[in-house]
């Protein structure tokens, strides 16, 4: 059983504040949901918690099982069992997935041995080209793709919570589908706990959310059960925006 | 030597250059050591201490220093004669205080073809000059592969000069890279003389500590319908220094012709400088050129990207830099000492210099 606590979190980039008062815990097992309209700070929530440069935070405090993850650099954030799920996955030229995972399960002090059959049998499971491993990168990768081969590092590194950054932007019905249902797979079978951060709810339908958050101006301004997504398919963020 | 007078910065093919330390006074003619292996029946039929190749007319001090003073290794290649397995030319700099003048010449006959290495190595404690000439000669229809590595020591100077010229449909694939020397300078050019003639050049290098690497190209097209490729790739740490210096120039008669040119420059230290300065030069309409250059650090977003996977950053950066040198890597030929530049690429990435 992990514990993500995410205590009164405020974050400035560039000497703006954007998040001023960010408080979350979110379990093993457990899928958050946190909503918002364009601007409210939902990626630059994801950012912090991975420690992106130029991302500040100012106050509050990041524990995973009573550990300070303020206090570490970004790759022991991701030993510790963090993982991001980026909105954008960057481009890295000459450098192969197979590659990295290798670098990651060696950081991890885990055999990465068998690593060619565990990516050969998640890309099958996450409709992944497995030929695509032997290339760079996410270069030349359509968005479904790049989806789908976050995915899949995820099902490889076995993190203790997972933060999809916008998962559902900039990819087809049927990737999303496979991906959402990938995450949800996730939190039966290693237990995940899942900070999911988007604008719209139709990747619900695969993955449910135990607890929706609604993030405007910095701040959780709602939180309730799943009930909210619906309820903000009817009418919108408008009503939460000038809280 | 006590006449000669040494070039200076303010000319621009010596500009950013470390021409200004160099006292060649301090230097007593020498020699390098030069080995040649491969198959033996190969060797045999190619190579001499002989050739009918007449130098270029040249303008500058150090192409004519190694002209009068040249210790000769030459290949040539017989019309339709195919070498497949490379020849390795192994220039050894032994002793401190000399400067040596090694040439070769590879003169490929008509429709033949041979890949020649070249090496030059020394000690980390030899401070010697060596000014390398290279005269390829490719005749119509002839392959030529010709592979440069510099494994100077860190007090080795190098001045080096490849002069490529492509006759009719030939093909010069010409390779460089750049590890060791001190101040470590090659220019680089290539003359397409011959309609349909065709060139790649690609270059790797790679300064630590006090290093500098100094690379000036010409890719010239004299014919119509010719083709040339660069690809130069490098990276600096530490203090080191690199300039990179290109020019096309496609002639007023070489109409239809193709020319690519891109060097690309990655910063791994505060304290490292590279300079890169691209040029076209093009007299005429009908052609397709295009030019790339860039220089800067790591990108900060693949290297997050990569940390963010848990991968310790020393080692995201060195999967960052590989991974920027793997298009030159793939496309370097597979011959003797090139198979484990990978490696010791990375090895220098970790170490001190």
């Amino acid at each position: 059983m992990t514990t993500l606590v995410i205590k009164n979190l405020a974050v400035s980039v560039g000497g703006t504040q954007i998040l001023n008062d960010v408080s979350l815990t979110i379990n093993s097992g457990e899928v958050h949901a946190v909503m918002g309209p364009n601007g409210a700070g939902k990626s630059t929530l994801s950012a912090a918690l991975m420690g992106k440069p130029g991302y500040t935070v100012t106050s509050g405090s990041v524990t995973l099982d009573g550990v300070d993850v303020l206090a570490l650099p970004t790759w022991q954030r991701a030993t510790a069992g963090l993982h991001l799920i980026m909105q954008y996955p960057t481009e890295i030229p000459g450098v192969m997935l197979q590659e990295a995972m290798s670098a990651a399960l060696d950081a991890r002090n885990q055999d990465s041995r068998q690593l060619k059959q565990l990516i050969e049998t998640e890309a099958k499971r996450i409709g992944f080209d497995p030929e695509l491993v032997t290339r760079s990168v996410n270069v030349d990768f359509s968005g479904g793709e790049k989806k789908r081969s976050e995915t899949l590092q995820l099902s490889v590194l076995q993190p203790k919570i997972a933060i999809l950054d916008e998962l559902d932007s900039g990819l087809d019905i049927d990737a999303l589908r496979d991906c959402a249902q990938r995450v949800e797979d996730a939190t039966r079978e290693i237990n995940l706990g899942v900070l999911v951060i988007t604008h719209y709810s139709r990747l619900f339908e695969q993955l449910k959310p135990d607890f929706v958050h609604i993030l405007t101006n910095g701040r959780i301004v709602k939180s309730a059960g799943p009930e909210l997504a619906d309820e903000l398919e009817v009418t919108g963020y408008a009503a939460y925006t000038n809280v | 030597m006590s006449t000669v007078t040494i070039p200076t910065v303010d000319e621009e093919i010596w500009r950013y250059s470390r021409i200004g330390e160099l006292d060649l006074e301090r230097f007593r003619p020498g020699q390098v050591t030069t080995t040649i292996d491969g198959p033996a029946d190969s060797i045999k039929k190619v190579v001499s201490r002989t050739t009918s190749v007449v130098p270029r007319t040249s303008s500058d001090l150090f192409e004519d220093l190694n002209a009068k003073n040249a210790a000769l290794t030459a290949i040539c290649v017989a019309k339709g004669q195919t070498i497949t397995q490379p020849i390795i030319i192994t220039h050894s700099l032994n002793e401190s205080g000399v400067v040596a003048y090694p040439r070769l010449v590879i003169d490929a006959q008509e429709n033949s073809e041979i890949t020649i290495v070249e090496r030059f190595i020394s000690g980390d404690d030899i401070a010697s000059l060596v000014v390398p000439v290279v005269d390829v000669r490719a005749a119509q229809s002839a392959r030529v592969t010709y592979v440069a590595i510099n494994e100077l020591g860190a007090a080795t100077w190098q001045i080096g000069y490849q002069q490529a010229v492509g006759q009719r449909d030939s093909m010069m694939k010409l390779f460089s890279v750049a590890l060791g020397g001190d101040y470590a300078r090659v220019r680089a050019e290539v003359r397409l003389e011959g309609q349909g003639a065709n060139s790649q050049q690609v270059a790797l290098y790679f300064a630590g500590s006090t290093q500098m690497h100094d690379f000036r190209t010409l890719q010239d097209h004299a014919a119509p319908r010719t083709r040339s490729d660069l690809l130069f790739k490098g990276a600096v740490k530490d203090t080191a220094k690199s300039v990179y210096t290109g020019l096309i120039r496609i002639r007023e008669n070489a109409t239809k012709s193709e020319a690519f040119q891109t060097n690309r420059n990655l910063t791994l230290s505060n304290g490292a400088w590279a300079e890169s300065v691209p040029n076209l030069e093009i007299e005429t309409n009908d052609v397709k050129c295009s030019h790339a250059s860039t220089v800067g650090p790591i990108d900060d977003e693949q290297r997050f990207y990569l940390e963010s996977r848990g991968i310790k950053p020393e080692i995201a950066e060195r999967l960052v830099v590989l991974g920027f040198f793997g298009e030159v890597l793939d496309r370097l030929p597979a011959v003797p000492f090139i198979a484990d530049l990978r490696e010791r690429v990375s090895v220098k990435l970790l170490g001190a210099s």
